[in-house]
């Protein structure tokens, strides 16, 4: 069996073209059922994802034919220029598409380090290729192992424990302050992109009250429409300041919005209780002056971006832990496909030796009229009972064989000696 | 048989807390489960240890320095797990089973003193003398969950936050875990000095009435009970409570030692 992997990611392909070859979740069945149905692969799994598309399968061809096809099959689905898509494409054979697939499991693939939303799209690529019966033993235990591997390097690693976006980075210290944001309320001045990956990240958490603010009240209601939360009056800064334990400013002005009398003012309303000030505005929105006045805590974009960098520089020192850990599971599907094809080996072996002892009978018994059909049926038996002692000792010898590189030279060298190309598993 | 149990109860703390360091460390809950099992051992070896240190002198084990320590030490790692469990927060661990090595350490490294009959006993009085050190363990505690809140406090200012700093207990609970002890340790103080005023009744003819730790204990109570209400307070809240419950401590610590050994006529070791 070969295992033939074909994709493009974001280091190897730039937008426009990852926008065209990327699948949605009908287009990855249908070009799956087609892959199969037109013989290209007999199992097949298609993963996309924004920064990748990868098409998974196994046929019995040489494996640069499968990725020739395959490459030629994501053009032609895709309608785009083999010319534009081929540079971009990379392809992986075997254990080394066994090991792209573990890697891009365990996160070390990512875009950003070690992110945990990769193993959650691995799962819903394999659970909708099995569903849709288009996977097969071999890709069913390879995406179970890559599932296996994932969750391992995230438990036994620090690989994804630590926040590596803004947002999630002045999420995680707020969570230092307060615990969890549940009972928490939160107010998001503007409306914009930065705004929006905030909100997610407090939706995430499950605040219980979002206040929205925004110069432009309509502009504010749409975004409430789409995220939830409440608007408030542009400008109502008593109000507006003595209830939230989370202020995130992304506003584009000038001057400072949110000054150090606002504050004092309001944290003397709000009986001292902790603030959580998140200033993620270019030129800043909150005076920096705010970050003395006692139990107010102010993170510009500036400190939010140093910590998202010693986050970044930890994960990578966990980077050959996580490697090691991949290499180990690799060795583990090697090992389990080396014993899988032995029993075909074997299995193909004793066909072969029985088909050539029903030949050899009825060619020497043929004249031989004074056995009677009991005869030649205990001599058939005596003959397939002399072919499995011959296949039991170096069988055996296989099976127990503990070095994995010596199983698939003994592997490789049956299938030279006694089996033709047309014959292998 | 006593140092079957010193041995059993040093090997388990050690090892509990080299779970709970590992916690931090790694983040991994099994260093912290492990770390929690390993504390129930040690406790239940430590109080193994107080019984047979108690019967082999054939008296109370805070008859001397070396029992109260060690009593102290007990009572400080039961507050703890209590807290851990209501709070479920085990990071604590790691900076509070330290001070009940040393405790334990510490009254079994110092020279043993002469067993003296004891002068008081009875119920009353052993419910007296418990409940007052299950005080000063709950304000030990208190006083360790405030120096957490402080450091943490500092490295969210300054922003500089290694792997340790995002595995400590949210500030606001580490100040909710501080209130929790020195509830405990005002309410155990208050009904430990009211029976101490009725073991001294019981006892008839001594005169304990001018003894200073009187003072200091009334001074103790009214400081924490201070914090206690002004951690509340708009001003308060936060840093500036916990810098009081430090303070407050420093008290303690001086009516532990220097009242207790050079102005106490009755209070010796507790």
């Amino acid at each position: 069996m070969e295992i033939v992997l074909v994709g493009l990611n974001f280091r190897t392909a730039p937008l426009e073209v990852r926008e065209k070859v990327s699948f949605s979740g009908d287009q990855a069945q249908r070009a799956a059922e087609e892959l199969k149905t037109r013989g290209i692969l007999e199992e097949t799994l298609v993963l996309s994802t924004c920064n990748r598309s990868e098409v998974y399968g196994v046929h019995p061809l040489a494996n640069r034919e499968s990725a020739a096809a395959l490459s030629s099959f994501l053009s032609t689905f895709h309608e785009v220029l083999p010319d534009q898509l081929n540079p971009s494409l990379y392809h992986h054979y075997d254990h080394d598409a066994v090991r792209h697939l573990f890697r891009v499991s365990a996160g070390l693939e990512s875009m950003l380090l070690g992110e945990a939303e990769i193993l959650g799209q691995v799962r819903d690529a394999y659970l909708r290729a099995h569903e849709n019966h288009v996977t097969g033993p071999v890709l069913n235990r390879l995406f179970q192992a890559a599932l296996e591997i994932g969750k391992r390097v995230r438990a036994e690693t620090e690989l994804g424990t630590r926040p590596m976006g803004v947002a999630s980075a002045g999420m995680k210290l707020a969570e230092r302050i307060f615990g969890k944001l549940q009972e928490r309320s939160a107010l998001v001045l503007g409306a914009g992109t930065i705004s929006e990956q905030v909100v997610s990240q407090l939706r995430d958490r499950r605040i219980k009250h979002l206040y929205l603010m925004n110069r432009s009240r309509e502009k504010a209601e749409e975004f409430a429409k789409q995220y939830g939360g409440e608007v408030l009056n542009w400008g109502e800064w008593d109000t507006s300041l003595k209830f939230p334990d989370v202020i995130v400013s992304a506003v584009g002005v000038q001057d400072y919005l949110v000054t150090k009398p606002m504050v004092e003012k309001a944290m003397a309303s709000r009986g001292n209780r902790a603030l959580f000030l998140m200033d993620l505005a270019m030129p800043r929105n909150v005076d920096p002056a705010v970050a003395g006045i006692y139990n107010v805590y102010l993170y510009t974009m500036d400190d939010l971006n140093e910590i998202v960098k010693q986050n970044r520089d930890a994960r990578q020192t966990e980077v050959p832990k996580a490697e090691s850990l991949v290499e180990d599971h690799v060795a583990k599907f090697i090992s389990w496909q080396a014993s899988v094809e032995l029993t075909g080996v074997l299995d193909t072996l004793r066909g072969n030796l029985k088909q050539r002892r029903t030949h050899f009978l009825t060619e020497k018994l043929a004249g031989m009229n004074h056995f009677s059909a009991e005869d030649r049926e205990r001599i058939g038996e005596m003959m397939d009972e002399l072919i499995e002692q011959l296949l039991l000792h170096p069988a055996e010898r296989l099976r127990t064989e503990k070095e994995l590189r010596r199983k698939i030279q003994n592997v490789e060298a049956i299938r030279d000696l006694y089996l033709s190309h047309r014959e292998k598993p | 048989m006593t140092q079957m149990f010193v041995l059993l109860t040093f090997l388990a703390y050690f090892l509990s807390l080299g779970f709970y360091i590992a916690l931090l460390y790694t983040g991994k809950e099994i260093n912290g489960r492990l770390a929690t099992v390993l504390m129930f051992l040690g406790l239940a070896c430590h109080y193994l240890t107080l019984l047979a240190r108690a019967k082999a002198s054939h008296t109370v084990p805070y008859h001397d320095l070396q029992g109260s320590m060690s009593l102290f030490g007990w009572l400080l790692a039961v507050t703890y797990l209590c807290l851990e469990i209501y709070h479920r927060q085990r990071t604590v661990g790691a900076f509070v089973v330290p001070i009940i090595l040393a405790f334990f350490f510490a009254a079994y490294l110092l020279p043993n003193h002469a067993s003296q009959p004891s002068q008081a006993h009875g119920v009353v009085f052993a419910l007296h003398v418990t409940l007052s050190i299950l005080a000063y363990a709950g304000f030990a505690l208190s006083c360790v969950l405030s120096l957490m809140f402080l450091a943490e406090e500092r490295f969210l200012r300054i922003r500089k936050l290694g792997d340790v700093v995002w595995r400590l207990p949210p500030l606001e609970l580490l100040e909710r875990m501080s209130h929790t002890s020195v509830l405990v340790g005002l309410v155990t103080i208050a009904v430990g000095t009211v029976l101490g005023f009725v073991a001294v009744d019981r006892q008839g003819g001594q005169h304990w009435f001018f003894d200073p730790k009187y003072i200091v204990t009334i001074v103790v109570v009214v400081l924490y009970a201070v914090y206690f209400q002004l951690a509340r307070t708009a001003v308060w809240r936060g840093a500036r409570a916990s810098l009081l419950c430090v303070f407050n401590f420093v008290l303690v610590v001086l009516s532990f030692t220097v009242v207790n050994l050079y102005f106490s006529q009755h209070h010796k070791y507790f």
